[in-house]
């Protein structure tokens, strides 16, 4: 087996920003006129453009046999978006050269090129064609694609008119009818409902098991692991790890940092109440800790005398120990606290999903009697610790890690007008 | 449908390697810098399949949505035709060589409005695909092409409409008028030199999009197209000869209507500016080429 793919030394080197937002003329100037007079006013060149620059990839050397279905892993901001936009030559490197044998595939993104006006049927040949399948090809592949979307009675719509469940299908059909020898695909199961994504990873795996060379970068750790032979750890921009997809994956979950705690269960308290469990847990069943995700807060108590003025909620903390929210149960309620009896109190809280940046968050459980007394205050009893990731929410195309200088605690959906 | 999928277990894959392709298939080369002169045309016909599909697609979308639909391609230029007639040919009776002023006039928009519309639509074109740019690998200079090559179908329609007004005013159609295409070539070179520098300028500097309509309004009266360019001095006549489109719109005259002036001695001029301006901005477009995606 040759090798597929070969990564020598490779870096990118992006200017802070640059990524954003285009410049104009008028920066430029304005950009050239402060250094001049900073320049007057200091008597030397200010030394900011160093700090203006960082590596998203250093030293990055891969090689790659021909048939691995490779597992690109790391958080947010760990270069791995950069490394495949290198790798489909979509962007340049600063450094390094790579060398790839045979016809290479890149799925960054699903419908890329789709245009609103035309038809379902123009959108097949047009798509096709920029993901680069020749005219025969797509001829050859065409109706295939029309049945895998299930788009059959729509074919000469305008996909402006498609729901946007028919138009991922046949995104997602056209992709999945690209076949070259490399294919590289970035996160393109992040899109759709669960049932459309376990079609696309079904498709995919038949696609690796056809001897293809696949590169896939992708926060499900489960679709990574049944898909891939071989992973690539990611951090800061430098491959820290490579080698069969278990190790990696599990080099990845313990190199992460943080030891995620979203479950506690013990007892914990006074004569008046006890903590007996909390957890942290995303309200859709089995779903990931992603940004877009609504989480619940559940707390666990037993009451042991009747308690008049009941306190209890949580406190949320940033990675950076800011307190940026105390919520308590009965705080929307006008009448003075209730009084509760012996017995289990559970409380759910939701913090909607698109609430939270990207980042470490820690919830720390409040117990106790109004104007009374603490049960539970700043006690690491019951506190939890998890990280959300930035796969699906708002914010999600513009790189939202600390690393880069972005630490907003909040990416909010609110409205635009 | 497999196990591995259900359970979720990794299940080794054996990495069949089919016997047709292995090391017979091409090899790419991706490196941190390229050598300067590397021009890589030949990129261009291996992408033409995507080249014909991009002109195609805003071919067809180009009149979506519109009441008229395609009835613009010919309105366009017939407005401009009875504008400029009026104002040029009625009041300020404008000289035009013994032809009737409309036919005139029309011949040189012909041209005119094709270059026009491809140099604003090439300069624009990479922004407007940006989409495209941030997401998929092909040479990106297919983008202003494809772009410019859209002209053209606009270009056919109105050629007929100009052979329909050369029956009514009773000019015969000599067979030199083939001797257009030159000349429509030209035009079309002219409009992708200035695009490849202006849309590669307008991916780091969208002041490019406010500076085009400035600069076609300019160029426009900078050209032969509502007068004569038999008006200027013939001491000026090299310098005029600078501008490549007072060539074309004079050559098209001479071609499809036998005007006298034709372009003569400016067209060693006129050709050795395309060649500069192509030849530099193809260089210059191939050297931030590589950039486009970061700075869209």
């Amino acid at each position: 087996m040759s090798a597929a793919v070969v990564v020598e030394n490779v870096g990118k080197q992006y200017r802070i920003g640059e990524a954003e937002s285009y410049q104009t003329l008028r920066d430029c100037v304005a950009r050239a006129a402060g250094n001049i007079s900073r320049r007057f006013r200091h008597g030397q060149r200010e030394r900011k453009a160093q700090a203006e620059r960082f590596w998203a990839l250093r030293n990055v050397s891969l090689e790659i046999r021909k048939g691995d279905v490779v597992g690109i892993l790391g958080r947010n901001g760990a270069g791995k978006s950069t490394l495949l936009k290198i790798l489909s030559r979509v962007t340049a490197p600063t450094t390094g050269s790579i060398r790839l044998r045979g016809r290479i595939g890149s799925l960054l993104e699903v419908g890329t090129g789709f245009h609103p006006e035309l038809s379902g049927r123009d959108n097949i040949q047009l798509n096709g064609s920029i993901l680069g399948m020749s005219k025969a090809e797509i001829r050859k592949h065409f109706d295939e694609i029309v049945a895998f979307a299930e788009i059959e009675k729509f074919l000469d719509t305008p996909v402006k008119n498609y729901s946007s469940g028919m138009y991922m299908r046949l995104a997602f059909a056209v992709a999945a009818h690209l076949d070259p020898e490399v294919l590289v695909i970035d996160e393109v199961l992040a899109v759709g409902d669960t049932a459309f994504q376990k079609k696309c990873l079904q498709k995919m795996d038949s696609v690796a098991r056809q001897g293809r060379t696949i590169l896939f970068v992708s926060h499900n750790m489960a679709a990574v692991s049944a898909l891939c032979t071989k992973g690539v750890l990611l951090q800061d921009g430098r491959v820290v790890a490579t080698g069969p997809i278990t190790d990696v994956v599990q080099k990845y979950s313990s190199a992460s940092g943080v030891s995620s705690t979203s479950h506690w269960t013990g007892d914990y308290g006074d004569e008046y109440a006890r903590l007996k469990e909390s957890w942290v847990r995303t309200v859709d069943p089995g779903g990931a800790f992603d940004t877009a995700s609504d989480l619940e807060v559940g707390i666990r108590i037993q009451v042991l005398q009747p308690i008049e003025g009941l306190v209890l909620g949580f406190r949320l903390f940033s990675q950076y120990e800011h307190e940026l929210a105390y919520v308590l149960y009965d705080d929307a309620e006008s009448s003075s606290p209730p009084t509760v009896f012996p017995g289990e109190i559970v409380k759910r809280f939701i913090i909607p999903g698109n609430t939270l940046a990207a980042g470490v968050y820690k919830i720390g459980v409040s117990v106790g009697i109004h104007n009374f007394r603490a049960v539970v205050l700043y006690s690491d009893q019951g506190s939890l610790m998890f990280e959300l990731e930035n796969v699906r929410g708002i914010g999600r195309r513009y790189p939202t890690a600390p690393l880069r200088g972005y630490t907003s605690l909040f990416r909010p959906n609110w409205p635009v007008i | 449908m497999n196990s591995a999928l259900e359970t979720g277990l990794p299940e080794p894959l054996v990495g069949v390697a089919s016997p047709v392709e292995s090391d017979e298939s091409p090899e790419v080369l991706i490196e941190a810098s390229e050598p300067l002169l590397a021009l890589r045309l030949g990129d261009l016909w291996k992408y033409h399949e995507l080249l014909f599909f991009l002109v195609w697609r805003d071919v067809k979308v180009r009149y979506k949505q519109t009441v008229l639909g395609a009835a613009w391609a010919i309105l366009q230029p017939i407005l401009a035709m009875l504008m400029f007639t009026v104002i040029f040919g009625r009041m300020a009776h404008m000289p035009s060589d013994n032809i009737p002023y409309p036919l005139f006039v029309y011949t040189a928009l012909l041209p005119w409005q094709l270059f026009a519309f491809a140099l604003t639509e090439s300069s624009n074109s990479l922004v407007a695909n940006q989409h495209l740019i941030r997401k998929v690998y092909f040479p990106r200079l297919i983008v202003p092409v494809a772009a410019v090559l859209v002209g053209l179908v606009d270009f056919s329609v109105s050629l007929l409409v100009l052979v329909g007004m050369m029956i009514w005013y009773h000019v015969r159609v000599a067979p030199t008028a083939v001797l257009f295409l030159p000349f429509l070539v030209l035009a079309v070179i002219t409009a992708l030199s200035v695009g490849l520098w202006l849309s590669a300028l307008n991916i780091k500097y969208r002041d490019v999009k406010h500076i085009v309509p400035f600069l076609t309004q300019v160029w426009m009266f900078a050209t032969p197209v509502a007068y004569s360019a038999s008006l200027v001095p013939a001491k000026w006549k090299l310098l005029y000869g600078l501008n490549p489109m007072t060539g074309v719109v004079e050559g098209f005259r001479w071609a499809l209507l036998g005007s006298a002036t034709g372009s003569g001695p400016m067209m060693p001029v006129s050709i050795a500016a395309v060649v500069f301006l192509l030849l530099t901005g193809l260089i210059y477009f191939r050297r931030v080429e590589r950039s486009f995606a970061d700075l869209v």
